[in-house]
């Protein structure tokens, strides 16, 4: 596969060794001279010094050919139209915007180029491993008006113990699937839940923190 | 455009855009000006009566304040091409204004946002045009220019 990246830093430096351990050919793209002397003599990869976002450089560091385009610059509207001149001009099958303002990620789905923002991916793992350890946020469904998540009962759990039909939960939330070692149970309202079961629920957002609390007994 | 009640914004504030700003308010238009910089807000006559928003126009926050959603016109001047051609695609696309114009140094650029609905003015196309008309007369000026 032949990638085109353009940007510089750190990220770009290890992205490119990711790549080029692989086996795929890389060139990059990059504005400052000293540090493209830097990244030729570090990396398996062609490195072009110009302006990404120029027609001229772009045709001249071999876009055409290119399998793949990432746009990784400190500065979104340049990503935007390195991918729009790839794809439009250079008829690059998939080119993949950096979204530095994390709000700016939906701008650049509307305008039709893919984009991620590393800022909303680290917050959002964080908000998932962080929060609580035994909670597991499995998937959002339907834009997000469902979620699944799975917990994990500990001892202290002032659930564990009780049948499900004697515990009061907010409505709209359904104890899905109980996983016991190696069994996994569709729960009825004579079940009884122990430590050591993890719950897969489905709640509705509004209710969610409610029905965490329920069965955790913090206070959140 | 006719319409005096027409509301327009313009980014940049600098040489080409204040000179817009001052002209498009005196002549009665209802006129939001958008700089990174408010210094850059000194090259607004003291007849200027439209509105001034300091910040970046990448933002979106920046262009809901600019009341970009009521704007007939967007005219994108910054001195950087990319940020024209960000801030007239989103002004198009996703504030759904209905006349967009952007100036964009590179000729290179041009014809790839023209085929995205973007209307481009590039400088150096539209002097060498004027140059090429004042050298060899009216009359042999009207082809494209290399």
């Amino acid at each position: 596969m032949k990638v085109l990246i353009v940007g510089g830093g750190n990220t770009l430096y290890f992205l490119c060794r990711a790549f080029t351990a692989k086996g795929h050919d890389v060139i990059v793209v990059n504005r400052d001279k000293a540090e493209c002397e830097r990244l030729a003599r570090g990396l398996a990869a062609t490195v072009v010094f110009g302006d990404g976002s120029d027609p001229k450089i772009l045709r001249e560091a071999g876009a055409m050919g290119a399998d793949v385009v990432l746009a990784i610059t400190p500065h979104d509207q340049d990503n935007l139209v390195i991918c729009q001149l790839a794809r439009l001009q250079h008829g690059v099958p998939r080119a993949l915007a950096l979204a530095n303002d994390p709000e700016n990620a939906e701008v650049f789905q509307k305008l039709g180029v893919a984009a991620f923002s590393t800022a909303a991916i680290i917050a959002s793992l964080i908000e998932q491993r962080a929060s609580v350890d035994r909670i597991t946020n499995l998937l959002p469904v339907a834009e997000g008006r469902v979620n699944v998540t799975e917990i994990l009962l500990d001892a202290s759990s002032p659930v564990v113990g009780r049948l499900l039909k004697d515990i009061s939960l907010p409505e709209s939330a359904l104890v899905a699937v109980v996983i016991r070692g190696e069994q996994t149970l569709i729960p009825r309202g004579n079940s009884e839940l122990q430590a050591g079961d993890r719950v897969v629920l489905m709640t509705l957002p509004e209710n969610h923190g409610p029905v965490l609390r329920v069965l955790t007994g913090e206070q959140g | 455009m006719k319409n005096k009640d027409a509301n327009l914004v313009i980014v940049g504030c600098g040489r080409l855009g204040s000179y817009l700003a001052n002209r498009l308010s005196r002549e009665g238009y209802s006129v939001v000006v958008i700089d990174r910089s408010s210094q850059t807000f000194d090259n607004l006559t003291p007849a200027f009566s439209g509105f001034k928003v300091e910040g970046d126009a990448t933002q979106i926050s920046v262009l809901n304040a600019a009341k970009l959603k009521a704007a007939e016109v967007l005219i994108a001047t910054t001195h950087d091409d990319n940020v024209n051609l960000w801030v007239a695609q989103v002004a198009r696309t996703i504030f759904g204004v209905a006349r967009v114009l952007a100036r964009v140094f590179d000729p290179r650029r041009e014809q790839i946002y023209a085929e995205l609905g973007i209307q481009t003015i590039c400088p150096t196309s539209v002097a060498a045009e004027l140059f090429i008309q004042a050298v060899l007369g009216d009359g042999n000026a009207k082809g494209p220019v290399i």
